[in-house]
């Protein structure tokens, strides 16, 4: 059961306040807003309470979605329901920020009352909510040269391209029913990797968390049918020999995928509705096919100066098509550094000592498989001890690579039935992400 | 948007709206109106704009049509009058041919709020239970559980609460869910809907049909059913099974809190729903969303409270990666401390060396903190580890150590040498008053041992004017006192110097006080105050050895599923860092802790209550032999293995069953009591201690070969001299025998217990120093009448 909802920017702005059962005062944004921002530390805890009054907030695009309930409710159902509502939004609206919020105050208005009645969830689902929703959305986003890479000769759409623009998923799902918007329809797999790689060079942990989501801009669909890699195996004593079979631990799909054809042909049935939708979540522990894609070799010392050494060699393991971009490498020094010099191997990346956090970041925008970068940092560091020393490292690995799962997972095809009318298009992306890629030195 | 100043906006707005140009202009109308909606979400008042957006509610336009209800509902309140004239406008949609406009109507009506409008409002709820369309019958059922809040005192409609339970029936799914939650409002003082066997079959029947939401607030609901039969409970856990490893977090919840409920009679159940549940908990650990992963790591926290085993080899998924918030990463340490064992502890210390260093202190000292507690069963790579972080010589880290140890000599002294060499030299980089407080308790008890001790409390006592913190005040003078009875020579002059500052100067009522206390107490005598001050050094429950005692299920089903465990701030790491009370009183508090592991023992329902340890009490007084026994002082774990290994060795030598020499006396004897090794080791504990006898290390009941080891000193009243006695009651079972066999044979002996099996015999080997055969002897028939009003306890 939920009191009231309300969204704040990260500066306290009221941006949307509804109150579903009337048991607390508006005076409970303030209160929430004086409890966030009272605590020190960089976030802070999920749950709040003043006097009968829980506040369970989640962050996303930057704002605070917060809910209010007076009973004892689920946890878990009142985080789900945030995260679905910015899911929604971000739906419809085209993205999340504080502006497009903003900007459709009343499609979010309408938005709320449609999903909670009372207190009470009444659906989420955006095949439902798509009769309801009248307002259209104003989308924020500002003229952009990139646009313009898809306009042929004389502005003619040529729709050669081959690569989806990376905006092209960021538009309010409504636009394709009245502005004539292009019917697309978007397969993404996206991999989070999460790995510890021991000072030693062992791979310590190796965690994949990936799923495969379909963000569909048709009007109507009737079905789609997905096909995985034919020899796609989920659990550990399914493997066979040596070949490139595709390996999962465990895999859990969206309820409305008709699993008929999985277990023979690996094919996912299902009938997307707009929105973006979450098919197939899938996990793999420990036992990565292939190797990590980073490594690094570290050299560190004190050099008579009192200063400390960091020669840093990292090589990136993926094969030489591949490339790894906005890699950006954070290696903790120890307290007290004042400046950094740096002797990088290429002009495009760049060092920097932030002091905040007590860090160097070394950023790599693109960074080819197989090649090797190497970096040289001087610290100037008063009273360095061999103790001190202890403080280097581990170091953090954030970067995101396109067109590549590491599990090998692959979309073999893409089938909509019947044949959509009209022109439409179907894309397939994939991406891996580092959701925690440390190399302890 | 140009911030306008309330009232010119207002005004402006007003002018805009009733402007008859405006209104003819449908977009500029609806823009007008959503100008009035944006200053009213920013929070400007423009509840003087009733008036015209009450017109502006007569419309065609939903888009419209929909703002300014979103304004009315907000309103209303403040104009109950004025709302009379909406009414007429709703009750007009009420009839409109769309569904749409219809159930907007009929939301909206039942939103306002003003219990003026009840007798409008109810002919068309009425009406609207009855639609054709299921989006009114979901709007109505919820209307009427809103107007029934709006007027709690009035009578309950029995036809409308009849209608409402025939609606479960209702094709739409969610018009069924919405019954059950305005009958839940409605009925409140009933207890709710009821719950009968008909109805639970019908939800469950119909549970696939709804939705994550739905789903959650059915199961929620069914928490209150009682089966009736054995056969149907399970045949409703069977149906619920795939609920259970739902891939949503909120569906698999309210699946387990269910389960939890029915199975409240049937552990072995649960137990396996947990086992179950795990798979998906974990899988929500790693969600997308941070907050989704808080959540689910507090209830795995939960779940670990009773079964600890049960996610130790997923330890590697509790790592934190270096981007969480820090709230994430310190649950994360406090679960990854639960699942420590021989396996993983290399790489779990590993992984918390890491930590330790973090950028955010809260972070770091967790970290610490964590170790330490992790320390307390592989003492010796924590303490490397710990004394390693001193060399970085960080404020806050040295004080988060220093902490850290104190908590961990307190449980685990054995520690203790390797702490006070690594005390010296730490006292620089204090800042916080946690830390001193911390190194000031640890200088006070082992004293003796840190060799600058005496300089460093000087450094303390020349500050004292400057000292802001008054615990650290307190700390000081007890340190003080306490260091001047093993060293008085060096601290007499500084003890005078503080116990005459605190008593003439300070202001603070509290150290004014315990001054005066101490000043008295040396009045009393040396002896006096040495037996006031110097208590135990240690943790008398010697808890950690048996490790923490798997809680039952039922202690936390409750609250699983709830917003509570996502609530405790104040983490177990933490209080024990912040200078918990038993470091600073004065009275180690063995009674309390006593009682403490008998209530355990009485939750256990299986072994002896709190009547079965009143009679080893009495059992003690029996005891004819004027001998008492005592704990102090203490020994440690390690020279207890020294000793007893010594004193086997020369038993071996002689092949005797008594042995002489070096002082050493050895005895073996056979107790009856076949209960004894089944027994819990907290109650087997309690026991012992009540006659002052410390059990030092146990195996877990129904292992074999069981073993428990003790120790205590004994003294005659009349005599001077004490004697330490070692003891090992070994009960080996019968292992020559075929495992399969070994049931059957253990119900056949429940039957013939009077025959005198050996194997059922408990041995119990005893070794005393320096030899004194009559308390040996004494003793054993202490040892023997615990061992029998043990087993003499019904299972």
């Amino acid at each position: 059961m939920i009191s009231q909802v309300f969204i704040l920017s990260s500066k306290g702005d009221h941006l949307i306040y509804k109150d579903f059962r009337g048991e607390a005062g508006s005076d409970a944004v303030n209160i929430f807003y004086q409890k966030v921002t009272a605590l020190t530390g960089d976030q802070p805890p999920v749950v709040m309470s003043h006097k009968d009054l829980h506040f369970v907030h989640i962050r996303q695009g930057g704002l605070y979605w917060v809910a209010t309930t007076t009973a004892d409710s689920s946890p878990f159902t009142i985080i789900e329901f945030l995260n679905r509502l910015t899911a929604l939004v971000k739906d419809y609206c085209g993205s999340l920020s504080e502006k497009s919020v903003q900007m459709n105050f009343a499609l979010i208005y309408e938005l709320l009352d449609e999903i909670v009645d009372y207190g009470y969830i009444q659906t989420t689902s955006s095949d439902v909510l798509k009769n309801f929703i009248q307002t259209e959305a104003v989308s924020s986003r500002p003229f952009s040269l990139f646009d313009l890479s898809n306009v042929g000769l004389f502005g003619a759409e040529t729709q050669q391209s081959k690569v989806a623009p990376s905006s092209a998923a960021t538009r309010p799902i409504q636009s394709s029913r009245e502005q004539g918007g292009k019917s697309e329809i978007f397969v993404d797999v996206v991999e989070r990797m999460s790995v510890v790689i021991g000072s030693n060079g062992v791979m310590m942990k190796a965690d994949i968390e990936g799923e495969i989501k379909v963000k569909c801009y048709m009007p109507s669909c009737s079905e789609m049918r997905i096909g995985l890699n034919e020899e796609f195996s989920i659990g550990k004593s399914q493997l066979r020999g040596y070949g490139s079979s595709v390996r999962v631990d465990e895999c859990s799909f969206h309820q409305a995928v008709r699993l008929d054809e999985f277990d023979s042909n690996r094919i996912l049935r299902l009938c997307p509705s707009q929105g973006e939708q979450t098919v197939m979540q899938y996990q793999l522990s420990d036992d990565l096919p292939s190797a990590p894609p980073f490594r690094l070799f570290p050299t560190i010392e004190r050099d008579s100066g009192g200063r400390l050494l960091m020669y840093l060699k990292l090589r990136c393991d993926l094969p030489p098509k591949s490339t790894a971009i906005n890699v950006c490498a954070c290696i903790p020094v120890p307290k007290g550094s004042v400046s950094l010099s740096q002797e990088l191997s290429s002009p495009d990346q760049s060092a920097e000592l932030k002091l905040q956090s007590r860090a160097v970041e070394w950023k790599i925008p693109k960074f080819t498989g197989g090649t090797q970068l190497s970096a040289l940092f001087k610290l100037e560091v008063p009273g360095l001890s061999s103790a001190s020393m202890l403080e280097v490292g581990p170091v953090g690995l954030s970067f995101e690579l396109p067109k590549v799962t590491v599990t090998g997972l692959q979309i073999r095809f893409l089938r909509l039935t019947p044949v959509q009318p009209g022109p439409s298009q179907r894309w397939v992306r994939y991406v891996t992400h580092s959701d925690s890629y440390i190399i302890r030195v | 948007m140009p911030y306008l100043g309330g009232e010119d906006a207002v005004r402006e707005l007003r002018r805009t709206l009733s402007n008859p140009n405006v209104q003819a202009d449908q977009l500029r109308y609806r823009n007008t109106i959503l100008k009035v909606i944006r200053s009213m979400s920013q929070g400007v008042d423009v509840s003087g704009l009733f008036s015209e957006m009450v017109k502006a509610c007569a419309t065609v336009d939903i888009v419209q049509k929909k703002l300014v209800y979103v304004f009315l509902c907000s309103y209303a309140a403040l104009n109950p009058e004025l709302s009379l004239l909406v009414i007429n406008t709703l009750r007009k949609d009420c009839q409109d041919p769309n569904p749409m406009v219809r159930s907007l109507a009929l939301r909206n009506m039942t939103n306002l709020r003003l219990p003026s409008l009840v007798e409008y409002v109810e002919q068309p709820l009425t009406a609207g239970l009855r639609d054709r369309a299921a989006c009114v019958r979901r709007v109505a059922v919820l209307g009427w559980a809103k107007l029934h809040n709006l007027q709690p005192n009035s009578e309950i409609d029995a036809s409308v609460v009849n209608e409402l339970y025939s609606l479960l029936r209702d094709p739409d799914p969610v018009v069924m869910v919405n019954c059950l939650r305005a009958l839940e409002e409605i009925l409140k003082e009933e207890g709710g809907v009821a719950i009968n066997k008909p109805i639970t079959h019908h939800l469950l029947n119909r549970l696939k049909e709804c939705d994550v939401w739905g789903q959650c607030e059915v199961l929620r609901v069914l928490q209150r059913y009682k089966p009736q039969t054995e056969d149907e409970l399970f045949d409703i856990l069977s149906l619920l099974d795939a609920s259970l490893v739902s891939p949503h977090p909120p569906v698999m919840a309210a699946t387990f809190s269910l389960f939890l409920h029915l199975c409240s009679r049937l552990p072995a159940v649960g137990q396996a729903a947990l086992e179950r549940v795990r798979g998906p908990l974990l899988a929500a650990c790693g969600s997308t969303s941070r907050e989704m992963r808080f959540a689910a790591l507090c209830h795995i926290q939960l779940l670990l409270c009773s079964l600890p085993g049960l996610l130790g080899a997923h330890y590697k998924r509790f790592f934190c990666g270096y981007a969480e918030p820090a709230y994430i990463k310190q649950r994360k340490m406090q679960v990854l401390v639960e699942l420590v064992n021989d396996e993983n502890v290399v790489m779990l210390l590993d992984e918390l060396k890491g930590y330790c260093t973090d950028v955010n202190t809260d972070t770091a000292q967790a970290a610490i903190s964590a170790i330490g507690r992790i320390g307390r069963s592989y003492s010796d790579k924590c303490l490397e580890i710990l004394t390693g972080l001193l060399g970085l010589k960080q404020d806050h880290i040295t004080s988060a150590v220093v902490q850290t140890m104190r908590d961990l000599v307190w449980v685990c002294p054995q520690c203790s040498d390797i702490v006070c060499e690594a005390l010296e030299g730490c006292e620089d980089m204090l800042q916080d008053s946690q830390g001193r407080q911390a190194l000031l308790w640890l200088l006070g008890v082992y004293g003796e041992r840190v060799s600058s001790a005496p300089y460093t409390l000087e450094v303390f006592i020349d500050g004292v004017r400057s000292e802001a913190s008054v615990g650290v005040k307190l700390e000081l003078l007890t340190t003080a006192m306490r260091l001047f009875l093993c060293r008085p020579a060096e601290t007499q002059d500084m003890l005078g110097r503080l116990l005459h500052f605190c008593i003439e100067e300070e202001t603070d009522m509290c150290v004014r006080d315990l001054a005066l206390l101490y000043y008295r107490l040396l009045h009393c005598g040396i002896e006096e105050t040495r037996k006031v001050l110097q208590g135990r050094r240690s943790d008398p429950s010697l808890g950690v050895l048996i490790g923490r005692p798997a809680e039952p299920i039922s202690q936390w089903a409750s609250s699983f599923n709830t917003l509570d465990p996502l609530k405790q701030v104040t983490l177990e790491t933490e209080t024990s860092s912040r200078g918990s009370p038993e470091h600073v009183t004065f009275d180690p508090k063995p009674k309390n802790d006593l009682s403490d592991t008998l209530s355990c023992s009485r939750v256990d329902e299986v072994h002896p209550d709190s009547d079965g340890v009143g009679q080893f009490a009495d059992s003690s007084a029996d005891v004819p032999s004027p001998l008492s026994l005592s704990l102090s002082p203490a020994l440690s774990p390690e020279e207890f293995e020294r000793l007893w290994l010594q004193g086997r060795a020369v038993h071996a030598e002689r092949g005797s069953e008594e042995t002489v020499e070096k002082d050493i006396e050895c005895l073996v004897e056979h107790v009856r009591c076949p209960a004894v090794p089944h027994c819990s080791p907290q109650s087997l504990q309690a026991a012992m201690q009540l006659l002052n006898i410390q059990t030092l290390a146990f195996t877990p009941p129904h292992t074999l070969p069981w073993r428990v080891y003790l120790y205590t000193h004994t003294q005659h009243t009349l005599s001077v001299n004490s004697t330490l006695i070692l003891g090992e009651l070994l009960y080996t079972g019968r292992d020559k025998e075929v495992k399969k066999e070994e049931e059957e044979e253990e119900e056949k002996e429940e039957g013939e217990e009077t025959t005198g099996d050996k194997e059922e015999e408990v041995k119990v080997t005893l070794q005393q120093q320096p030899r004194d055969k009559e308390a040996l002897r004494g003793f054993l028939s202490i040892l023997t009448s615990v061992l029998h009003t043990l087993s003499a306890e019904p299972e």
